[in-house]
């Protein structure tokens, strides 16, 4: 690091056949992890409502379960594909934290909101 | 890369010279970007939500609405838009795989790789379209939205006397009425011949139009009669969705759907044409002679962000 005209960084990092074998084993590897979650997803999507008697009951946790599939999908695309969870810490915190902040409170307030507006446009209806 | 950030002087990075974040100003720029681009795809997905909270009661199903499959005939939901992740997860592949083969400098493999990439995202736009059509075109019967704006079934075997003195089936009232183009009037219903039904949406509130819908026990509401009639004449039958009516339940679930799909299938096109440049400069040797490939790994974010969006439209839009 003493050269600083040098930069830091290289544009596009090489790697050689033997690396790239590696790398290549573990893209495969995480594809079928995200076409294995996406299976799940879609027949858990079609066979929900014959899981209980009452699906009423349960539709609480089946859509958690996706949510937090849909994450961990998000999860490996982030940090694998797009490279992130190798990139430095600065970096990382740089692009996740407004979700974590953010994206996660809108959210929050968003749905809560909603939910008082129908109940209250309800009682006004009935009143 | 934890070691190598911990020996750098701070002051030195910040001072100029090197990236402080250990990457390129292009690559910088790109998650800049995708960052913003991801808050505005957060915005409108929460909007969505809002409003799917708020009308939690008659929002339609989309398991109910998107049942289409190329060469199938019948109800399959989800297997379609299943279908369509799955190629946009396939091209996300092709595409790191093309990072990957500019790293090693091999130029016939991004070649191959970014081709893929290429052909997977214009079969999801044209899988997009299709989706579109059925959703626009709607179903052979048409629903009934009543006077009030709530869209109902019709069932039952009856036809519909019209102001010009034909009748036609209730079956076929979508096709009859979903066709009306400026200028073109069609005429209305002026009686109703045979036993009809109308089936209101399930779990549905009292509407404001006289008719007390309380119990939560009543999952389907029913019409017939003389109720079924009126309800008949005074609605207006119509097919399919845009941005004024859906056929399928309210008006906003055809009007996010639009926007959000088509915010999307925007970015997937934009993706394939960005796509496309760097593919002929990758043939014309720019980057054998630029001596890295790092406007594939560029190219790479936006598709991959491309792929993330839809992870999320998918699950929202589809499953939950």
């Amino acid at each position: 690091m003493s050269d600083h005209s040098d930069s830091a960084y290289e544009f596009a990092v090489h790697h050689g056949e033997e690396e790239g074998k590696k790398i290549r084993k573990r893209i495969w590897l995480i594809f079928w992890v995200l076409l294995g979650i996406t299976t799940v997803e879609v027949t858990l999507g079609l066979i929900w409502k014959s899981l209980s008697a009452n699906p009423d009951a349960i539709w609480g946790i089946i859509k958690w379960t996706f949510i937090i599939l849909t994450l961990f999908k998000a999860f490996y695309i982030v940090f694998d594909y797009m490279h992130l969870g190798h990139e430095r810490r600065n970096l990382k915190w740089t692009i996740l934290a407004p979700y974590i902040i953010f994206v996660l409170y809108l959210t929050f307030i968003c749905l809560n909101e909603a939910l008082a507006i129908r109940d209250f446009d309800f009682l006004w209806w009935n009143s | 890369m934890g070691h190598q950030t911990e020996s750098l002087d701070t002051e030195k990075i910040w001072g100029g010279g090197e990236s402080p974040f250990g990457i390129s100003y292009g690559k910088m720029m790109m998650w800049f970007f995708l960052i913003s681009d991801a808050l505005t795809f957060s915005g409108f997905l929460v909007s969505y939500g809002f409003f799917r909270h708020r009308f939690s009661d008659i929002w339609p199903v989309a398991e109910n609405v998107f049942t289409h499959f190329p060469f199938l005939h019948g109800h399959h939901p989800l297997l379609y838009v299943a279908l369509m992740t799955f190629i946009l997860i396939m091209s996300s592949v092709t595409m790191v795989l093309a990072v990957e083969a500019g790293h090693r400098m091999n130029r016939k493999s991004v070649i191959l790789w970014l081709g893929l990439t290429i052909v997977g995202g214009l079969i999801f736009v044209g899988s997009q379209a299709w989706e579109w059509y059925h959703f626009i075109h709607g179903t052979a019967e048409g629903a009934l939205q009543m006077a009030d704006g709530t869209i109902a079934h019709l069932a039952g075997d009856f036809t519909l006397a019209l102001s010009d003195g034909s009748s036609i089936a209730a079956a076929e009232a979508g096709e009859y009425f979903g066709h009306s183009h400026v200028g073109h009037q069609h005429a209305h219903i002026v009686g109703v011949t045979g036993e009809a039904s109308v089936h209101l949406p399930q779990a549905l509130r009292a509407m404001g139009n006289g008719l007390a819908i309380g119990s939560e026990e009543v999952q389907q509401f029913i019409l017939t009669g003389d109720a079924a009639k009126e309800a008949i004449m005074s609605g207006s039958i119509i097919q399919g969705a845009n941005l004024e009516v859906n056929e399928y339940g309210v008006p906003l679930f055809a009007d996010f759907f639009f926007f959000i799909t088509g915010f999307h299938g925007t970015h997937v096109f934009s993706g394939v044409v960005i796509n496309f440049v760097i593919f002929v400069n990758v043939i014309m040797n720019t980057y054998e002679k630029r001596g890295h490939y790092e406007m594939v790994e560029k190219v790479g974010l936006y598709w991959h962000f491309v792929d993330l969006v839809w992870v999320f439209v998918f699950t929202f839009f589809y499953l939950v």
